[in-house]
């Protein structure tokens, strides 16, 4: 077996039996980005002597016996919206191509005490802002199981990397679906924790009210392990919750006996690819016969998330994108003759036309005038979306849906209708509206043999339900496995 | 919801935008079906609803406003497009 096939889980067992060392996983894992990150371009940044002189430091601590944990030596890629102090952090944009932040996110300090080697910056949609990662500044991401399509987005690179064996796993952010629908269309695990689980301090702000930090991994098993090395109150994040991590790897392997599963009605209406459709019954069907209780439930405000979201999302963008005025950081645009002007040319050149897009949408929804009907508006909906999935939770402890409408559509087929693009996020938005967590595994294929995703979603702080829900569905099903060059599964 | 192309000018204004002719075309066209797609909201009465800014109960976070010396000061300035000395330079912004 190849060592990209490894989970993170035989990873950190094989390190410990002394069989592999971590700089033998790493530069195994740098050759594979060499030889086939061109064709994919899942990375903005790679650290190619950073990672092999980190990997050293961790084979030393270990055979001093000072062992981190479970992701000691382990290496992993993240998303580019992750400040890393001294390494560069695009977010995608040329804004920020030069950018060399002076201190690191939590997450990234969180990840390297637990002993992870870093291998790079994963390509992303600029701000996070996308769909299928084609609004990247660095050129859009491919999907490994078929280059002419897209990855799914905004996290693509981290999702397109873990699923053609370019890192362990990976850490992605989710503001309406940004880990899930690219893990869904590569055949991979992304969990988006509740919002407040994980700490946003150092993480590049899109809509501050509903992006989250999560894993992006091969199983269920090991998106629970980065998940308990991330999660957790941080005094620098003053929307990080103070409640205490479960030991989510725990709850990997338990019986279901007597789980309550919620089938929302509204999320299996028209629109839906036929074969999302089928693979996500069968999933149905197989929780089912592992014991589950399957009721059906409804959520009667789910036709109304997106336009909520659309309004929401760049209300908070536009906000956040202000400080992008090329005075303090980032790029600065030539020929200008005073200061409005510079920030005018320097926003202009610097941000895509999605960035654009949405800063004018979310200015227009916060404008004078226009305010109470819609961002008010959309406030008020959120509530009433909310309240959908409390009163929905009150008879069930999770509930299942397709992750994306569609399998994985091709390169430019949704570029020039924004609207449409968004439609693909539209059974993963609600639960960002509503702060909820929410999980995506692979659970089939469709006719040309694209990855199907299903999406399950837990109450809020109750992650553990997730993993328990989704590894024994994944126990079933089996995990999707690494794309090979022509796109079919590697023997692992 | 149609909008004009004056109406974008002066939204990319407010958002310190410079847009190109093209763009405010594409703009106005896009942001029209796009509001116009957002107005489907108003289907739903929400007379007696509070607002959701934030989805999880969020209490404030008060510190002490305390001076504190931040060690990479020489970073934070080595990301600055047009520096002088431990100065940000800018377009001038006074009159002579």
């Amino acid at each position: 077996m190849e060592l990209h096939h490894l989970t993170l889980e035989d990873l950190a067992e094989y390190l410990r039996k002394k069989e592999v060392t971590s700089r033998e996983i790493t530069e195994h894992y740098l050759s594979r980005i060499d030889a086939h990150d061109e064709e994919i371009n899942s990375y903005v940044t790679v650290l190619n002597d950073e990672a092999i002189r980190r990997a050293d430091e961790m084979d030393a601590a270990l055979s001093r016996g000072e062992d981190r944990g479970p992701l000691h030596g382990v290496p992993i890629g993240l998303k580019d919206i992750f400040c890393t102090g001294g390494i560069l952090t695009t977010c995608g944009s040329r804004i920020l191509s030069n950018f060399v932040p002076p201190y690191d996110s939590t997450v990234y300090r969180k990840l390297s005490d637990a002993g992870t080697v870093l291998l790079g910056k994963q390509n992303m949609d600029e701000f996070a802002m996308g769909s299928s990662t084609e609004t990247s500044y660095f050129g859009a991401a491919r999907n490994p199981w078929d280059r002419g399509r897209i990855p799914g987005g905004s996290s693509g690179g981290s999702a397109a990397a873990v699923a053609s064996g370019l890192c362990a796993a990976a850490v992605g952010t989710d503001t309406g679906g940004s880990i899930r629908q690219p893990a869904s269309l590569c055949g991979a695990v992304g969990v988006k924790p509740t919002y407040g689980r994980v700490s946003r301090f150092g993480m590049i702000a899109f809509a501050s009210s509903l992006d989250q930090a999560g894993p992006i991994t091969k199983t269920v098993k090991d998106a629970a392990i980065l998940l308990e090395a991330i999660a957790g109150y941080d005094p620098k994040d003053s929307t990080s919750v103070d409640v205490g991590v479960p030991p989510y790897r725990e709850w990997c392997g338990r019986d279901l006996s007597g789980t309550r599963v919620g089938i929302p009605k509204e999320y299996f209406v028209g629109g839906i690819q036929p074969e999302v459709d089928r693979e996500v019954r069968n999933a149905i069907a197989a929780l089912e016969r592992l014991g589950c209780e399957i009721v059906e439930v409804s959520l009667p405000h789910t036709d109304y998330a997106l336009a909520c979201y659309y309004i929401v999302a760049p209300a908070e963008a536009s906000s956040n994108l202000a400080r992008y005025d090329g005075v303090r950081y980032g790029y600065r645009s030539e020929g200008y003759s005073d200061l409005i002007g510079m920030y005018r040319q320097t926003r202009a050149d610097g941000f895509g036309v999605e960035v654009k897009r949405r800063i004018m949408l979310g200015t227009y929804a916060l404008s004078a005038g226009y305010y109470d009907a819609f961002y008010g508006k959309a406030l008020r909906v959120r509530t009433l979306i909310k309240r959908d999935f409390l009163e929905a939770f009150n008879a069930v402890d999770v509930l299942v849906t397709p992750t994306s409408p569609t399998t994985a559509f091709r390169l430019g087929e949704k570029t020039e209708d924004p609207l449409t693009m968004y439609l693909s996020d539209v059974f993963t938005i609600p639960t960002n509206l509503a702060g909820l967590p929410g999980i995506s595994l692979p659970c089939g294929r469709d006719e040309e043999s694209l990855p199907v995703g299903v999406q399950i979603i837990g109450k809020h702080f109750r992650e553990e339900d997730l993993i328990k829900v989704a590894s024994a569905l994944e126990s079933v099903l089996g995990a999707f496995g690494v794309a090979g060059e022509s796109g079919a599964r590697e023997e692992s | 919801m149609p909008i004009t192309a004056q109406e974008v000018l002066h939204i990319a204004r407010l958002a310190r935008l410079a847009l190109t002719d093209d763009e405010v075309a594409a703009f106005t066209e896009q942001l029209g079906n796009i509001l116009e797609y957002m107005k489907k909201l108003n289907e739903l009465d929400t007379q007696d609803i509070g607002e959701t800014a934030h989805a999880i109960t969020l209490r404030n976070v008060l510190r002490d406003d305390r001076v504190e010396s931040f060690a990479e000061r020489e970073k934070i300035f080595t990301n600055a497009p047009d520096r002088e000395g431990d100065c940000f330079r800018v377009p001038k912004i006074i009159e002579d």
